[in-house]
């Protein structure tokens, strides 16, 4: 059952299909608690703890209070379910205001008030201007005589411009009183949610008299969450309903994404599991042993001479619960909470909010900002994303004859205004097509002034440089359209429209010139689709230079051609065009075809040049992110000769002879396989010299390589840091993406444009820019700017802070959880190998979810260095990129300090509190405090900056601690009864824990002083220049210098941002600690900017091989 | 240490949309949080930052280790390992035996050393056990503090385990492995022929005797098992009256430790010889611990403990020792710090 049938306005068959309730809930009231419980529990962390919270009902093996475990286990599972929960009960409101918003339906042949969630499929609905479509209707009347509406349709895909809707043909005409009580049955398919198309059929039944089968398209139907606009009614007959609507059907939960630096922290975790599982078997052995050697002969703990089958395992399991907190129970929330923190500072970043169209970034996707700053990859799309996608119509040739060639700009040509003027014949039917060629709509304001609402950026431009050379389109009401040419009044018919695909790359429009009855054909379109329809025998070698000189100046360009229709060859056709329209299954497909069929023998006229100025920084923005480590691979559906002067002008490659463009061409599999190897034989030659070498590719070669050579292309995409893939479609944007992936890349994709989407939402952070071309791009992605200069602010900023501080917060939540499982591993060898705590579960609860976890969050404020430092020093991003700061080996510095700070708390205690002082409470007390004491000056010496939140964190953090215990102490029935009091009143607790600190921090001190003076990382040079000298440095005080050279080396021509490249090789170079265990393997040879591509990449490419 | 006090405030932080009409509500709202501007203070660690932390903590611990370590040398301390030699000597093959063996005298008289110095009441007398491993997991939980507390509670028995009621299944009051061990060796002092009184009210937490022992919990059922485990409890007392109950049930955390047995409250002088009369009833010889009697006096730190005075005075050494070796680093080999040329993406790969 593929199609569903629609009868208008009939109440008995309307319970087939559901109603018009639309829920977006993830759960029911009822079902919340086990679906919640069931989802969280498919995580493997979450998994673990229950079982240890499940062992510690055990009383026979739990060394604490199962509270201690199912406390924060249940505050944990409370937070994320609440979350849920009002994320659900928001979801129901909106739900419940959509459901219950009131509508006019037609009930009866009477307009009735009904809510929205009552409508049912077949219901005419009526809207007023303005009104939000409460589900998808085929349109069926309107306001206006000639049957069109107007509509927004930004809620669904983001475009803002307004688009036509008309009514269905076999409706065209009919009265309101008519729309009351009309009958007929629509066959449409069933639910699916492609936007863009629907094929269906509609016959009304008699007394309607037209009774044969009429096409539906998407033009004619009203989809949900659209709005009414400058129609004053219009309705329409409801096909979907609630959920089954096109935007129903879409919505969709996107897969989660995971950060490089959440796979790392995993498999820490993973390492930590396997340290603990070692650790619960080697004191289990060893607490068996004991308890049978010595044990039996200690009378009074009284073992029992035989013991259950489950005695030994009771002492491992014992263990296992005493090492359980080596996993911080707290470190996921604390990880959501922060992440959550860098994506409202990517929002509220007034630096990325763009004035001009007043948007500002947001971050989609919380959870990913780390893996911004480890971006190794940027796939970048050219139009909209590097360009503004402001078409600007700069020059022309018509006939052969080249206008605007002077002055860059054809329309103050006094050639062509002349020529205009004159009524030239050829220069008139250019510029009629410029008018008529288009799906532009003409909207006259109650000033009497025209603007224009187009679909596409190039339309508008051309139809305003159209008006600009006085032919101005007027008007356009259904099929008829007027045009002012230099004030005479200009009718046409438009009798069909041949619509732009991706694939047909072309248009075209069927008019008819109301003067003299003609029918003409009118087409534009990229050259390669235009010119082979050129009639036999026209020159098209003009016209292939034209479009040649404009690409290289960057320009895009297309062809106009016409060709005058005979009126029984436009009948015959127009008979199988509608045909095609009606077809159901691949309309598309057909439609191309009988489309096909009309456009040849076409006379070409003249080539249009229209500019795509750069945004403002795109230079400056993809130069700093090339000095980051970054590289650009430009994906484009435009020419190659247009890219590449794009990416001429944006820096992204370099002109002769600093840099080298190598082709990968050819038309069958050979000859792309031979051009393959030839560029992969040259990259690997020439890596070692100091070249940008880019390798260009076309989709054609490209659609080859992907499926026959991929793991040449794979060695070849290492090499090279630079690519420029031309007239790429998006499903090939998605798998550059995907094997930029399996090499083990990180991976950013940007783009603008709904042909964007596929890549962005396949790469590891997909970045939108909410431009011009819509919100398509903007909507799938993890993230949206306005601009792309905001890329670097992103990267750089928020992508490099949002890594450091995870770094930190992650390992430093291992730190405290492995110092007091330390310290409880360190007491079982002076309580017999018997699993006894030594800390009592309030403190050990408190311990996790309270007083460690509250500084260490005011991380999300420390910034290592300031934003200006890191912008005029991007190199550092490095450190991010590489993993340098979160990775096995900084994971074992942290390791090893927790394991030297739990020796240092626990021999001090012991030796302090020795003889008559040790008593249990008070002891584990005393080393408690050693450790509140050393976390919070681990915290202060591994923190950056300090502003007022974390002085109040981390010391309030002590008073808390105090307060906290002393209010315990004064509870009768505690086993911490009076503890606290005492211990404060002894000089020598304060003395043992300023000795703990001493001895703790001491040596960390000192080495991070070492290490920070005489063998410094960038970072702690920048700090330390940053600091000593203020924020201004370096860069700017050596560029002055330069500049002095710069005069004396009065030859180089090269624009200074050049120059400053060629003498800013950033060198990274062995000074830099060797990354121990990075994820990428670096020699310890030198390391510098200029073999970065060799030296990295290849050994990251040898990698990549040991893999296969 | 270098504070940059307030960073530079949005140098560019749009502040070009002055007109009002512009604004818009979907544009972020400015606020030094939001923007990541909040004043922060930027410590670095200079050379001179470091050392002088260095040497101030030298300067503060060294004087503290000395107070420390005078205050434990001030400490008379007495002890005197008994176990060993209160066996008779047909014994000393199977001291278990003898211990065991409730029909033997037990006595034993020690004279002990000879007071170095001049004590000054109150003088604690210590019963000191190695190798008795008062926190094992067993022994350390085998206790239930509601039937201490309550005679209401009596019943409770919870935790107890394998001490919790007698064979016909009545609650023992104390219950538990802990205060079925209490310790039982008894000891009279005298100089000369003078008995000292041994104090052996308050020796005891007086929160414990006050909330954690109830006044109405008498003892009941108390040893009344097949194995005796240590000593027993005068049943007409109340267990807040109980002193050494209450001493032992505050567990030790360490296998070696001291319990307060009394207090002497009388000066001893230098030159005094105790003899002590003891009872040697505790068994410590199944799994050889030791046992002790200490006699000590207390400073403001404590008992006699040199490990804080030590630790002080190597810890302030060892600071000075790093300010002064960082002082001659410094000077020897000067290195100017942020001197972008260290970076190595500005280093001019010839050299200079």
């Amino acid at each position: 059952m593929m199609k569903r049938f629609v009868y208008i306005n009939d109440d008995s068959s309307q319970d087939l299909y559901c109603d018009n309730r639309i829920s977006n809930r993830k759960y029911t009231l009822w079902n919340f608690l086990p679906k919640n419980l069931w989802e969280q529990f498919r995580r493997f962390m979450n998994q673990y703890f229950l079982l240890i919270a499940c062992l510690q009902l055990w009383s026979l093996i739990t060394p604490v209070n199962p509270a201690s475990t199912w406390g924060p286990l249940i505050i944990i599972f409370a937070v994320s379910a609440t979350k849920e929960a009002w994320d659900d009960y928001n979801r129901y409101l909106s739900d419940k205001q959509a459901n219950e918003k009131e509508v006019w339906v037609v009930k009866d042949g009477i307009r009735k008030h009904i809510q929205a969630q009552d409508i049912h499929v077949g219901n005419i609905v009526w809207l007023r201007e303005n009104d939000e479509v409460p589900c998808d209707l085929v349109l069926i009347g309107t306001s206006e005589p000639q049957g069109i509406c107007y509509v927004e349709t930004s809620a669904l895909d983001g475009e803002t411009d307004l688009k036509t809707r008309v009514v269905s043909s076999a409706c065209i005409g009919l009265a309101s009183e008519q729309l009351h009580i009309i009958k007929g049955v629509i066959e449409c398919p069933n639910p699916d949610k492609d936007i863009t198309r629907f094929d269906g059929n509609m016959r009304l039944f008699p007394p309607f008299i037209d009774n044969d089968l009429c096409p539906l398209t998407i033009r004619n139907t009203l989809l949900q969450s659209c709005y009414l606009r400058n129609t004053e009614w219009a309705c329409g007959v409801a096909v979907y309903t609630g959920n089954e609507t096109k935007l129903g059907m879409s919505r969709g939960v996107p897969e989660p994404k995971l950060t490089a630096v959440d796979a790392m922290i995993d498999k820490l975790t993973g390492a930590i599991f396997l340290f603990q599982v070692v650790v619960v078997i080697v004191l289990g052995f060893a607490g068996n042993i004991w308890k049978d050697t010595e044990a039996r002969k200690q009378w009074y703990v009284k073992y029992p001479e035989d013991g259950p089958w489950y005695e030994l395992l009771v002492i491992p399991l014992r263990f296992e619960l005493l090492c359980s907190i080596m996993i911080p129970i707290s470190i996921k929330v604390s990880l959501d909470l922060v992440k959550g923190i860098y994506a409202k500072f990517i929002d509220w970043d007034e630096e990325m909010y763009d004035h001009d169209t007043r948007t500002p970034s947001h971050a989609a996707n919380t959870a990913i900002s780390e893996d911004l700053g480890q971006v190794e990859y940027i796939l970048t799309d050219k139009t909209g994303t590097l360009t503004e996608n402001k078409m600007i119509f700069r020059r022309c040739c018509i006939n052969g004859v080249f206008y605007g060639n002077e002055s860059g700009d054809a329309l103050k040509d006094v050639q062509l205004l002349n020529a205009v003027a004159n009524n030239v014949a050829d220069v008139i039917r250019f510029v009629t097509i410029m008018t008529v060629c288009n799906t532009v709509i003409p909207i006259r304001s109650k000033s009497g002034t025209i603007s224009y609402k187009a679909q596409s950026q190039d339309e508008d431009a051309l139809v305003n440089a159209a008006a600009r050379l006085h032919m101005v389109l007027i008007s356009k009401n259904g099929s008829s359209l007027e045009i002012n040419l230099n004030g005479s009044l200009i009718q046409y018919e438009i009798l069909d429209i041949l619509e732009f695909t991706s694939d047909r790359k072309r248009m075209s429009v069927v008019v008819k010139d109301c003067q003299d009855g003609k029918i003409l054909l009118l087409s534009k379109g990229a050259d390669e689709a235009i010119l082979p329809c050129a009639y036999a025998g026209q020159q098209i070698r003009p016209f292939v230079d034209a479009v040649e000189q404009y690409a290289q100046l960057g320009l895009r360009t297309l062809c106009l051609g016409w060709r005058e229709l005979k009126d029984d060859e436009y009948n015959e056709w127009s008979h199988a065009f509608k045909q095609a329209r009606s077809t159901l299954v691949d309309r598309e497909w057909k439609l191309a075809e009988v489309c096909q069929i009309l456009e040849h023998d076409l006379e070409i006229i003249g080539v249009t040049a229209i500019e795509d100025r750069l945004q403002d920084g795109v230079p400056e923005t993809i130069e700093t992110l090339r000095q980051a480590g970054i590289n650009f691979w430009m994906l484009t559906g435009d020419k190659q000769n247009t890219a590449i002067q794009i990416a001429l002008l944006c820096n992204f490659i370099s002109s002769e002879p600093k840099g080298q463009l190598l082709f990968i061409n050819g038309k069958t599999e050979d000859e792309v396989l031979r051009s393959l190897e030839r560029v992969l034989l040259t990259m690997r030659i020439t890596s070692s010299e100091p070249k940008d070498l880019a390798f260009v590719v076309d989709g054609w070669a490209l659609e080859i390589i992907l499926k026959q050579y991929r793991a040449v292309f794979t060695e070849l995409a290492i090499l090279s840091r630079t690519a420029i893939c031309c007239r790429v479609t998006p499903s090939q944007k998605a798998q550059l993406v995907e094997l930029l992936k399996s090499c083990d890349y990180r991976t950013l994709a940007i783009g603008d444009g709904g042909n964007d989407v596929r890549m962005i939402q396949q790469a590891d952070i997909g970045v939108g820019i909410s431009g011009r071309e819509g919100l398509q791009a903007a909507r799938a992605a993890d993230y949206s700017i306005g601009k792309f200069r905001f890329l670097k602010r992103l990267i750089l900023v928020h992508g490099r802070y949002s890594y450091n501080r995870t770094a930190f917060l992650s390992q430093y939540s291992f730190y405290k959880s492995l110092l007091i499982c330390f310290i409880q591993i360190f007491f079982s060898f002076f309580s017999g190998v018997s699993g006894t705590s030594l800390f009592n579960s309030i403190s050990l609860m408190a311990y996790n979810v309270f007083y460690t976890s509250i500084p260490v969050l005011t991380v999300v404020l420390d910034k290592d260095l300031s934003e200006k430092t890191v912008m005029q020093n991007p190199q550092i991003l490095l450190y991010c990129q590489a993993g340098r700061l979160l990775n096995p080996s900084t994971f074992a510095g942290w390791f090893g300090r927790s394991l030297y700070h739990a020796l240092v708390v626990f021999l001090i205690t012991v030796h302090a509190y020795a003889d008559e002082k040790s008593e249990m409470e008070e002891l584990s007390m005393v080393a408690l405090s050693g450790c509140i004491w050393l976390q919070a000056f681990v915290v202060t010496i591994e923190m950056n900056s300090f502003t007022i939140l974390q002085h109040l964190a981390i010391w309030g953090n002590f008073a808390a601690f105090y307060f906290i215990n002393s209010v315990v102490s004064t509870i009768p029935s505690a086993g911490m009864y009076t503890i606290m009091f005492r211990l404060c009143r002894q000089p020598s607790y304060w003395i043992t824990v300023v000795l703990i600190v001493a001895v703790g921090m001491g040596p960390v001190l000192a080495l991070k002083y070492f290490r920070y003076t005489y063998r410094s990382s960038a970072i702690n040079i920048l700090q330390q220049a940053e600091r000593s000298r203020g924020p201004i440095f370096s860069m700017g005080g050596l560029e002055s210098q330069l500049k002095s050279l710069e005069k004396d080396v009065a030859s180089l021509s090269t624009s200074q941002s050049k120059f400053r490249n060629s003498v800013y090789e950033p060198l990274l170079s062995a000074s830099d600690p060797p990354p121990t265990s990075t994820r990428r393997s670096i020699g310890p040879a030198t390391f510098d900017f200029l073999q970065p591509a060799q030296s990295r990449l290849s050994s990251s490419y040898s990698r990549n091989c040991k893999d296969n | 240490m270098n504070n940059v006090n307030g960073s530079v405030v949005g140098s560019s932080s749009g502040s070009g949309d002055g007109s009002a009409p512009r604004r818009n509500s979907k544009r972020p709202k400015y606020s030094r949080f939001t923007q990541q501007e909040l004043p922060a203070c930027k410590p670095i660690l200079t050379p001179k930052w470091v050392i002088s932390v260095f040497t101030l903590i030298g300067v503060v611990f060294v004087p503290i280790g000395v107070a420390s370590l005078m205050a434990s040398n001030d400490v008379v301390e007495i002890v005197d390992r008994y176990d060993n030699v209160c066996v008779p000597l047909n014994m000393t093959n199977d001291k278990v035996a003898y211990i065991q063996n409730n029909e033997t005298d037990k006595s034993c008289t020690r004279t002990l050393e000879v007071v170095p110095k001049h004590m000054s009441q109150p003088i604690y007398v210590y019963y000191q056990l190695d190798n008795f491993y008062q926190n094992h997991r067993r022994y350390v939980k085998s206790r239930n503090d509601a039937q201490l507390r309550k005679k209401s509670q009596e019943n409770e028995t919870s935790g107890c385990d394998p001490e919790k009621r007698t064979k016909d299944g009545a609650p023992i009051v104390p219950c538990g492995l802990i205060a079925w061990s209490l310790f039982n060796d008894t000891y009279i002092f005298a100089i000369g022929n003078k008995n000292l009184t041994v104090n052996k009210k308050g020796i005891s937490w007086k929160s414990d005797r006050d909330h954690k022992f109830g006044k109405d919990v008498l003892p009941k059922n108390f040893q009344s098992g097949p194995l005796i485990g240590g000593g027993t409890l005068d049943a007409t007392k109340p267990l807040s009256e109980q002193e050494d109950l209450i001493v032992w049930m505050r567990t030790a955390a360490l296998p070696t430790f001291r319990k307060l047995y009394g207090k002497i409250e009388q000066d001893l002088n230098a030159g005094d010889v105790i003899t002590v009369t003891l009872e040697n009833n505790y068994n410590t010889y199944s799994f050889s611990g030791k046992k002790k009697l200490v006699l000590s006096t207390s400073s403001w730190l404590g008992g006699k403990n040199d490990f804080l005075g030590i630790a002080y005075l190597a810890v302030g050494g060892l600071c000075f020792f790093l300010a002064v070796a960082f002082t001659i680093v410094y000077l020897v080999k000067p290195r100017k710090l942020g001197d972008p040329s260290y970076l190595s993406w500005n280093r001019n790969p010839a050299g200079h």
